[in-house]
Order: C-alpha cells, then sequence, then structure tokens
C-alpha cells in the first residue's frame, strides 16, 4: 500500500507515521539528481509562493530553502526578524497572517519558542514547514540526517547512531531520535549529564556518559554542536575539557570502526566537539548532509505545498 | 474471475477489485507483446538506419520496462548496445497544482549526453499526449536532442495535443470511459494488455 500526503504542514518527526518518512525519503531520492543537472529546475511548484519566516539567525537553513524552492520554480521570499515588524511589536500571529494575506501558500518558520510552528500551523490556511522551534525539533535536519545515513550505508535497521554532545538543548537531536527511531536504528546519547535531559531514555534510546566505551561499537557519530549561544548557565567546566571528554579527535577516531561516518549539523566549532582533521577526514559526510539537504526540502516544500487547502 | 487476484502486482490490486466485477477484453496476449515490441525494434532499426545516435528513454513506469525490452530486441538484431535512460514526467504535469491525489515521484535516470542524438521516447499507452508533452519539456531540459521520436504498445486514440507515434504496436479503437491496462511480467507477474468497461 502506497502512502500518500495529506499533510499541509511539516511540522515535526514526531507526528510522522514510518511510511510517511520513507516517501519523503523517496521523494527526496528523485529530487536530488535535479540538482545534479545542467539545467538545475523543474516546473513543478510554478506559480506558487513560498516565505521564509526566520526569527532566529540563520544563513545554511534559510539558504538551503531558498534554493530547494527554486530549484521547484517556485517564488520565494524572505522576512528576517530585524527587519520584520515583529520588532516593532507585532504578534507572530498577526505577522503570519499578514504574509498569507498575499497569498503566500507555505511559510517556512524558524522561532526560538518550542511549538511556534504547530500554533502558526493551526492559526493559518497557508501550510507552515518547521525550520526549526526553540529545543523542540527541527525537523528536515532530521530527515536529511537520516537520508545521508541510508545513503551511506544502505539501510536504516540495527544501524547504530550515537548523538554526541548538548542533547538538552538541541532539536536536532530531537528531530534524530523520533525519525531514526521509527526507521528502525538503534540510538545512543552520549554527553555529560548536565546536557542530557533527564528520562530521555523513555524515548527508547540509551544512555552513556564514556564516550570511548561506546565508540567503538557505532556505525555513525552524529556530532551536535555545542550551542554556546543557547545556554544560559555552565553546563560543563570548560570548553577545553568538554573537548578532551567528548570532542572527537584524531585520537579518539582510532578506536572507531573504520567504516564509521561523522555528521555534524553545522556550524562546526572546529577543536571544539570535532577536530579540524576529522571534520575534513574521510569519514566526514558534512558536506552530503549540505548537498542533501537541499534535495530533502525540495520534496518537503514539493508535499506540502500541493495539498489542497 | 479470481485469478486476477493471484496475477497482479500489489499496486494493481484496486483495478483488480474492478476488473473482477466488469468484464475485461483481452487485446494482445503475452506471445503478441513479444511479435510487436520485436516489430518496433526493426522499425526504428529500420527508420534511424541503425543504432548510430540513438538512444532509447522510457516514461516511468511502464514505459521503461517496454524500453528495456525494445533496447534488448535491437541488441539481438544489430548485437550494439543502446543506451537507455528512465524519466519521471510528474514534475512537468500539466495538472499538477490540480490532482487531489499526489502523485510519487520516481527516479529520473538519464547517463548519457543528450544533444545531437535521436531519442527514442518509450511510453506504454498513448492516450490525450498529455503525458508525452510533459515529457518533451523534460527532455529539453537535459539538452537538444537532434530529433525525438515517440514509441508506443499502444495508442487508444483520444488526443488532446498535436502529438503522434513514430512506432505503434497495436492501435486499438477505445470509447473515453475504457481504461486500457498494459501488464508486464516485470511489474505485474505477467504480459498481457486488457481493455476494461469503465462504465
Amino acid at each position: 500500500m502506497e502512502v500518500r500526503w495529506t499533510r499541509k504542514d511539516l511540522l515535526s518527526l514526531e507526528e510522522l507515521s514510518k511510511e510517511e518518512i520513507e516517501l519523503i525519503l523517496q521523494t527526496a531520492e528523485s529530487f536530488k539528481e535535479v540538482s545534479s543537472r545542467e539545467i538545475k529546475k523543474v516546473p513543478a511548484l510554478r506559480g506558487k509562493t513560498i516565505a521564509n519566516l526566520f526569527f532566529e539567525p540563520s544563513t545554511r537553513t534559510r539558504t538551503s530553502f531558498e534554493i530547494a524552492a527554486k530549484r521547484l520554480s517556485a517564488d520565494i521570499v524572505n522576512f528576517s526578524s530585524s527587519d520584520s515588524s515583529t520588532s516593532k511589536g507585532e504578534s507572530l500571529r498577526d505577522t503570519a497572517k499578514n504574509i498569507e494575506a498575499m497569498h503566500v501558500d507555505t511559510i517556512v518558520m524558524r522561532h526560538s519558542s518550542s511549538g511556534s510552528a504547530e500554533y502558526l500551523a493551526r492559526s493559518i490556511r497557508a501550510g507552515v514547514v518547521n525550520a526549526g522551534d526553540g529545543i523542540h525539533e527541527h525537523p528536515t535536519q532530521g530527515l536529511l540526517d537520516i537520508f545521508t545515513i541510508r545513503e551511506r550505508k544502505k539501510k536504516l535497521e540495527w544501524i547504530k547512531v550515537c548523538l554526541v554532545g548538548d542533547i538538552l538543548h538541541s532539536r536536532v537531536a530531537r528531530s534524530n531520535i523520533w525519525g531514526l527511531k521509527k526507521l528502525g536504528a538503534k540510538i545512543t546519547v552520549c554527553g555529560p549529564p548536565t546536557l542530557i535531559p533527564t528520562k530521555i531514555e523513555e524515548l527508547g534510546v540509551e544512555v552513556c556518559y564514556d564516550l570511548d566505551k561506546i565508540i567503538g561499537e557505532q556505525d555513525v557519530l552524529n556530532i551536535l554542536r555545542i550551542q554556546l549561544e543557547r545556554q544560559k548557565g555552565a553546563f560543563f567546566p570548560s570548553i577545553r575539557e568538554y573537548a578532551a571528554e567528548y570532542g572527537i579527535s584524531k585520537e579518539r577516531m582510532k578506536k572507531a570502526k573504520p567504516d564509521v561516518i561523522i555528521m555534524h549539523p553545522g556550524p562546526v566549532n572546529r577543536g571544539v566537539e570535532l577536530a579540524s582533521e576529522v571534520a575534513d577526514g574521510d569519514r566526514s559526510v558534512i558536506l552530503d548532509q549540505v548537498t542533501n539537504g537541499v534535495a530533502v526540502r525540495m520534496a518537503v516544500l514539493f508535499l506540502t505545498t500541493l495539498v489542497e487547502r | 474471475m479470481g485469478f486476477f487476484f493471484a496475477a497482479l502486482g500489489a499496486d494493481e490490486s484496486a483495478d483488480a477489485l474492478v476488473a473482477d466485477i466488469a468484464m475485461d477484453k483481452l487485446i494482445l496476449d503475452a506471445p503478441s507483446i513479444d511479435r510487436s515490441v520485436a516489430r518496433m525494434a526493426h522499425e526504428i532499426l529500420e527508420k534511424n538506419k541503425g543504432v548510430e545516435g540513438l538512444a532509447l528513454v522510457g516514461i516511468q513506469t511502464r514505459g521503461v520496462t517496454l524500453a528495456k525490452r525494445l533496447a534488448d530486441a535491437m541488441e539481438s538484431i544489430v548485437h550494439a548496445k543502446v543506451p537507455l535512460g528512465i524519466l519521471d514526467i510528474n514534475l512537468y504535469r500539466d495538472d499538477l497544482t490540480r490532482v487531489s491525489e499526489q502523485p510519487i515521484i520516481r527516479k529520473t535516470e538519464i547517463n548519457f549526453d543528450l544533444d545531437n542524438k535521436i531519442i527514442v521516447l518509450v511510453d506504454d499507452v498513448l492516450y490525450t499526449g498529455r503525458t508525452i508533452r510533459s515529457a518533451l519539456d523534460a527532455l529539453i531540459d537535459f539538452g537538444r536532442p537532434k530529433r525525438i521520436e515517440l514509441a508506443v504498445l499502444i495508442d487508444r486514440g483520444h488526443r488532446e495535443l498535436p502529438i503522434r507515434a513514430d512506432f505503434v504496436g497495436k492501435n486499438i479503437p477505445t470509447r473515453e470511459e475504457e481504461l486500457v491496462h498494459v501488464h508486464f511480467k516485470e511489474t505485474d507477474s505477467k504480459d498481457e494488455v486488457v481493455v476494461e468497461d469503465g462504465s
């Protein structure tokens, strides 16, 4: 039974079924080919308008969505918080309603409040694609991570994925966990106890505080960014100590499987969570993630924008 | 009629249900399909004077199967391989934003240069011509072929665009309500062409 896409929004991977995630991945595979053509454009969303509404600074996610929309022939406009009327005190709902009144079909939003994407989706008729809401989810990052793992490992069932670093503040971690669990991967989260949320085991993941103990059995190491800007307290003694305990150094790589892949959602703090030699090494798939991000976002924009409102 | 359930692929089960109630007319059986494919292969070679500069592009999904069979048939005649491409036309459809059910986007794979090639576009059934219109747009995005020709197993008439096929397996007069199903072993477990009374 082939599943059909019926959602105008993509808010989280928690709400998607395994089949819906697989449909996005399959669609993304077809779109990946489009980006490799000499004419990198198909007319699929001709005449549709997509708005990027970013209340948090972002270059790569916004650009990735912008390129994705353009390769589908959609028109895309950018709103950012600094030049939008939110800085004049307008509410999120009013801002979105105004954008919608200009007959925008889909809004791609990033916001610092968890749950803001869902709130927006309920308030307007236009589709909403969550490009990161607080510490809740970042579904397209989760999808592109899953796509990249599947591309490299040829399957997801029983693949061992370790998320390393700041799990507490990471929406990327949450989207990875929800998506990968549904597709049968085995997940371990690893980081300082202060950055691992309590009761995270209830999501069906293993918890480990000693990276060296488990690194040898992992197929994938997804290294999360130490988000110094998002932390409002002292979660570890010093950056140097963090790097020594959890940073992926050349030395530590010797303990890993020879075919392990190193992932990172970017931007990388070189020398903190990831040594430069590893980030640029032959096990790193960081730039594949960026390439695949465009294909995955094309798939998401294509599927959501064409749903009847 | 119970054998329809066993004979058809999983994605055809909805069709099979309908087919089980309505009477299906068998238009081509497996040997007839083989003969049609063999003849079309000869015609393509005759018209293009061999396989020099020739390439086949099958339209997903059953056009791909037919294109593979044509390529094999041509290879057995001239002992030379013909490049084979796969095309999904859904992103180029003129009704994409209007269809209520979204199409599944399958892969497109054209691993050769189209410039100055003679492309034989291959599909199972030619009907309104809109699929072929989409395919032409898609092909042009890949390059500038010297010429594009069209090969179909079944031409059932009722064109809505000025498009015709260069190579046809069989012309069959149909009413618009009727449904033409091409089944191939590769996807549907048996070779046959049937017309279903859609009314």
